[in-house]
């Protein structure tokens, strides 16, 4: 027994950032970033912090739900952006929603969101949970040079969650990392000991974009195949493909890959940049609430990021 | 051989007439962006088998094939 989603919310600030926006003060243009990302305007948070959009994502994927937060016995939050290294993000959601049992934070970069819930699905498997909330929650925002044109159009802030219980809706999943820092870095806060010595990067995203690119499709397109074959299930019973969104020409290059049309993919990067582990829930929140999504229908999940690190799962809806 | 097939997967991947294209065809002369590069040295590899170093790949048709001709079997 594994679970099946009964709920999703999701959360994007409300200042919205154009692309002319950033041509005012980096060396860029609205055709660049459209012609090479994919992006528009994305949300960057101007108070929000990452509890604030996780907070918010949480109590409308419990009213999606028709649940409560005492309703809930475990909480996994996404980030790799998180406010405070302790508390976690999911420790803070609880407070707010007033939920039970544990909960504690994921880290694995974009990918994040796939392994928390590959996580939740261990605690029902051993039926220790009823309902568990999992959340992708970032604020990207604050890790980003702003002076780098080459990451700082990318990204974007916001945060979703999904709600699960009991139930056979996690068909297959695959998680992989590739551990190494070449190609997407994104170091920490250094902290101010007069003791150490060493010489550390900047504590900004470092991204190599064609090696990232490259990553992403293979590991996009290999993921994909390896999942839908674990299930059973080929490319054309797949309602919806919902793919994390790191950069349009990822996703359709996958598409061409996978030989299956954009019209199937979610697709927001448009309008919200790439918000790192909550671009998935985000995606799959909007699908839920235009009423795309059916009882039944065959949803495949994808991600890739940091670490380096991939992941994808088939979905009963 | 080699060149051919180069030729043949370019035109195909940038919509373009093999003829257009010849061994002194710089990665400039085709107005392809870093992605598309990316994407077209990827056609390459599952096409000769190989693993290609996008930095040594070269910067024209003719170097790119002597890259291929060196690394595959």
């Amino acid at each position: 027994m594994s679970f099946r989603i009964i709920g999703t919310g999701s959360y994007l600030p409300d200042h919205i950032v154009t692309n002319d926006d950033l041509s005012s003060f980096l060396d860029t243009s609205d055709e660049w970033i459209v012609q090479r990302v994919g992006v528009k305007e994305r949300r960057i948070s101007t108070e929000e912090t990452v509890t604030d959009m996780a907070c918010i994502a949480a109590e409308r994927a419990l009213e999606n739900s028709n649940l409560k937060g005492s309703d809930i016995d475990l909480i996994i939050c996404a980030t790799c952006s998180s406010d405070s290294a302790s508390p976690s993000a999911a420790a803070m959601v609880q407070a707010h929603i007033g939920a039970g049992g544990a909960a504690f934070d994921v880290n694995s970069a974009c990918s994040g969101f796939l392994f928390a819930l590959e996580t939740a699905a261990g605690f029902f498997e051993r039926g220790t949970v009823k309902r568990a909330l999992v959340l992708g929650a970032e604020r990207i925002s604050r890790l980003l040079d702003w002076t780098d044109r080459s990451t700082a159009v990318i990204f974007g802030d916001g945060a979703g969650a999904v709600v699960l219980e009991a139930g056979d809706g996690y068909l297959a999943s695959k998680l992989t990392t590739t551990g190494g820092n070449d190609v997407i870095d994104i170091p920490a806060h250094h902290g101010s000991s007069p003791f150490f010595k060493k010489e550390l990067p900047p504590p900004f995203i470092m991204m190599k974009g064609q090696e990232t690119f490259k990553f992403a499709v293979s590991a996009m397109t290999r993921d994909v195949m390896d999942v839908l074959q674990a299930a059973s299930i080929t490319p054309d019973q797949v309602r919806w493909f919902i793919p994390h969104q790191a950069n349009i020409r990822i996703i359709q290059f996958a598409s061409k890959k996978l030989k299956v049309p954009m019209d199937r993919f979610a697709v927001n990067i448009e309008q919200y940049g790439n918000t790192s582990s909550a671009s998935v829930p985000i995606a799959l929140d909007e699908c839920n609430r235009t009423g795309q999504l059916k009882p039944g229908d065959i949803i495949t999940m994808a991600a890739f990021g940091g670490g380096l690190s991939s992941a994808a799962c088939v979905i009963k809806w | 051989m080699t060149l051919e097939k180069v030729i043949e997967l370019l035109a195909e991947n940038l919509g373009m007439e093999e003829s257009e294209i010849t061994a002194d065809t710089t990665f400039e002369d085709l107005d392809v962006d870093s992605l598309d590069t990316v994407e077209i040295l990827m056609a390459m590899e599952d096409e000769f088998g190989i693993e290609i170093q996008f930095e040594e790949a070269g910067k024209s048709v003719g170097e790119l094939v002597s890259y291929i001709n060196a690394h595959k079997e």
